[in-house]
């Protein structure tokens, strides 16, 4: 079994607090992705499972086997570094044969395993090149060889393809996942953009500031985000919000600002009980506004004025001045609007979220 | 001064090109080399120059002298003294190399780590290669004094040698060699730990890293990982030393004067010694040449190691 457990797990740094009580659980054969803003703690997390720096606090387990004082050669792990660290004075045949090597493997074996390696990442004609002589994307396989020829019970990523350029990332991003498919083996995978961690993860996990914010699979995250600091992480263009009271009308309970009157939906408002009268963040995916019809309810709707209009094609990216800030909406490409004009925005009710004001708790 | 400006239909302005030799790269080097190439004419290429000429004759302090061939030489081959100075000197350069080699790697591995007060251990580190060697050399001279040593008097207190019978540090051939060395080694410790620490600072650690998750023990990770990543620098390290140590001159000068009975000469004091001190000019001479064609094969072959090295 290669599940890891992460339990209370603390860092502290000469006096930097970086990493602050985690706690997870990774099943074998998942492929769980950390996420979070730079300096949040993802690289420290994945270097402590590692073994290459120590734990402050709690433990770390590697198949049911606490390894918090084991050394990262006797973890059975593989990592593969944003920068690939491949060894720039051996071939691409060394660097990946080198783990094998060090760990006494015979020359038969290794050629097996170094050459079975290099098909599936189709690097096959350069392994007896030298990595400088590779491009981004051909370094990348050599370090994604140099960790499977081991077998290792556990591969660990950090940020793996943020020195590819946009198109190839999206293409490692791809082959990456067939990987997965076809080693099934237990992985964690750091990185701090979010549709690499929507689209490549079993499950993810949202730090930030040395804590996990929320734990689950991609689209629990999306819809249901535990706050509101999730909620504008995960999804692209991100999530818009406005600073509202809750107010109780006759039997309807609104969110209300100087610029809007939303109704807040049925199964929400039953939980509003002891936000009335307070402040509460209303949130609304771009996606889940429309340019209003006479269909759209009054109290599902609002002003906003246009600011800039994107065409991409499949939709038009509406930067606004709406609800007392700016907003993002995402409409239909056939939408025709010009800079500075008043429109009125339909809001699709299943996409209104609400968050504490004070804790920022989904409420 | 006014230029002719004419107006052609097309608009185009067409001027008298003005005379400008320095827009071409050609001219513009040129006189950019010029001051180099003065001083290297004047301070290397005329005594080189005078001092083959000298070799060849047979001048004498006071005496011009007359063209011998070379006399100066063939008399050499048959001096047990420069002979001495042969083994002397290629000793004194390869055992010292080896150790500063050896302390100044260590050295840097040790720096190169992460503890308290880095920088000011760096700064203390070079201490030896500042001090002006010629006043370090006094206080060695003394810490060696057969009389007064420090050294000795430590040796005593540990119970190591008996009173009054401490080394004859600077008396005895050998001791005196060893002691030279010593101090060579002192000096030039400084220098191979500071640079190859700049080397080591050029190594990802982020390779080492790798090749521990890769299984590799600490020595393998210095043998298969640091130590070939370092060798372009190491070689360079090594050139430059190999260079000063075969040429050394100040260190045996101050401690030894390269006695006693001429057993700690190289070829620079020996050369001082026959042309300067003796006043056999051309025969200083002829020793410091033949310095020459010696350390261009280790030159030469030294950079053809580092060619390959690097195109590796
Ligand atoms: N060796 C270190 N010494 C002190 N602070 C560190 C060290 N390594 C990382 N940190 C700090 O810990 C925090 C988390 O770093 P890291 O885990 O690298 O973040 P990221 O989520 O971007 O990977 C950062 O604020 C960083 O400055
Ligand atoms: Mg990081």
């Amino acid at each position: 079994m290669s599940n890891v457990t992460i339990r209370h797990v603390h860092k502290h740094y000469a006096d930097f607090h970086a990493v602050k009580g985690i706690s997870l659980e990774i099943k074998d054969k998942e492929f769980v992705v950390l996420v979070g803003p730079s300096g949040c703690g993802k690289t420290t997390t994945l270097r402590m499972v590692a073994g290459l720096e120590t734990i402050t606090e709690g433990d770390i387990m590697i198949g049911n086997k606490i390894v918090n004082e084991l050394p990262p050669m006797d973890r059975d792990i593989a990592m593969v570094f944003q920068n690939y660290a491949l060894y720039p004075h051996m071939t691409i045949y060394d660097n990946m044969a080198f783990g094998l090597k060090m760990r006494k493997f015979d020359k038969a074996e290794i050629a097996k395993r170094v050459n079975n390696a290099a098909d599936i990442l189709d690097i096959k004609e350069h392994l007896s090149r030298k990595p400088r002589m590779l491009s981004g994307g051909q370094r990348q396989r050599v370090a994604l060889g140099r960790a499977i020829v081991r077998n290792p019970k556990v591969f660990l990523f950090d940020e793996p393809l943020s020195n590819l350029d946009a198109k190839l990332r999206v293409q490692m991003r791809v082959e990456l996942k067939k990987l997965h498919q076809r080693l099934a083996t237990t992985s964690i995978y750091v990185t701090h953009d979010q549709v690499e961690a929507m689209t490549l993860g079993d499950r993810v996990v949202v730090m930030k500031d040395g804590l996990i914010q929320q734990v689950g699979e991609p689209l629990e995250l999306y819809n249901n985000p535990a706050n509101k600091y999730v909620a504008g992480f995960i999804g692209s263009p991100a999530m818009n919000f406005a600073e509202t009271v809750i107010e109780q009308v006759g039997n309807a309970v609104y969110a209300t600002n100087p610029t809007m009157k939303i109704r807040v939906p049925e199964q929400i408002a039953a939980r509003m009980g002891p936000h009335k009268g307070k402040p509460a963040t209303l949130g609304i995916r771009p996606e889940d506004l429309h340019m209003a019809t006479g269909a759209d309810p009054e109290e599902l709707s609002f002003d906003a004025v246009v600011e800039v209009a994107e065409q991409l094609g499949s939709e038009i990216i509406l930067d606004l001045k709406a609800g007392g800030g700016a907003m993002v909406a995402s409409v239909e490409p056939t939408v025709k609007v010009k800079p500075q004009q008043k429109i009125r925005l339909g809001i699709n009710p299943r996409g209104l979220r609400f968050f504490d004001a004070a804790t920022e708790a989904a409420i | 001064m006014a230029t002719v400006v004419s107006v052609s239909d097309g608009g185009i302005i067409v001027g008298k090109p003005k005379w400008r030799p320095l827009e071409n790269e050609g001219n513009l080097a040129l006189l950019l080399l010029l001051p180099t190439v003065a001083l290297l004419l004047m301070f290397i290429a005329y005594p080189f120059v005078r001092g083959i000429l000298l070799a060849v004759t047979n001048s004498k302090v006071g005496v011009i002298g007359d063209f011998v061939g070379f006399e100066n030489f063939a008399r050499l081959l048959k001096d047990p003294i420069f002979h001495a100075v042969v083994y002397n000197t290629f000793l004194y350069t390869f055992v010292t190399t080896v150790f500063k080699l050896i302390l100044g790697l260590w050295l840097a591995l040790l720096l190169n780590r992460d503890f308290k007060f880095k920088a000011f251990t760096r700064a203390f580190i070079l201490l030896p290669f500042i001090v002006p060697t010629v006043l370090a050399c006094f206080a060695w001279k003394w810490m060696f004094d057969p009389t007064f040593s420090v050294i000795n008097w430590m040796l005593f207190k540990l119970g190591i040698v008996a009173a009054g019978a401490g080394v004859n540090w600077l008396g005895d051939g050998d001791m005196a060699m060893l002691s030279i060395m010593i101090v060579n080694i002192w000096r030039g410790v400084p220098f191979f730990a500071i640079s190859l620490m700049a080397g080591l600072q050029t190594i990802s650690p982020d390779l080492g890293e790798a090749a521990a998750i890769d299984g590799a023990k600490p020595l393998q990770r210095f043998w298969y990982i640091t130590w070939p990543l370092l060798m372009p620098v190491t070689m360079v390290v090594v050139l430059f030393s190999v260079i000063q140590t075969f040429s050394d001159f100040q260190i045996v000068y101050v401690m030894t004067g390269g006695g006693p009975a001429n057993a700690t000469h190289l070829f620079a004091t020996y050369a001082y010694q026959l042309g300067i001190g003796t006043g056999l000019l051309s025969q200083g001479a002829a020793v410091s040449l033949a310095m020459f064609p010696l350390l261009f094969a280790i030159v030469i072959f030294q950079l053809m190691y580092i060619r390959r090295v690097e195109t590796r």
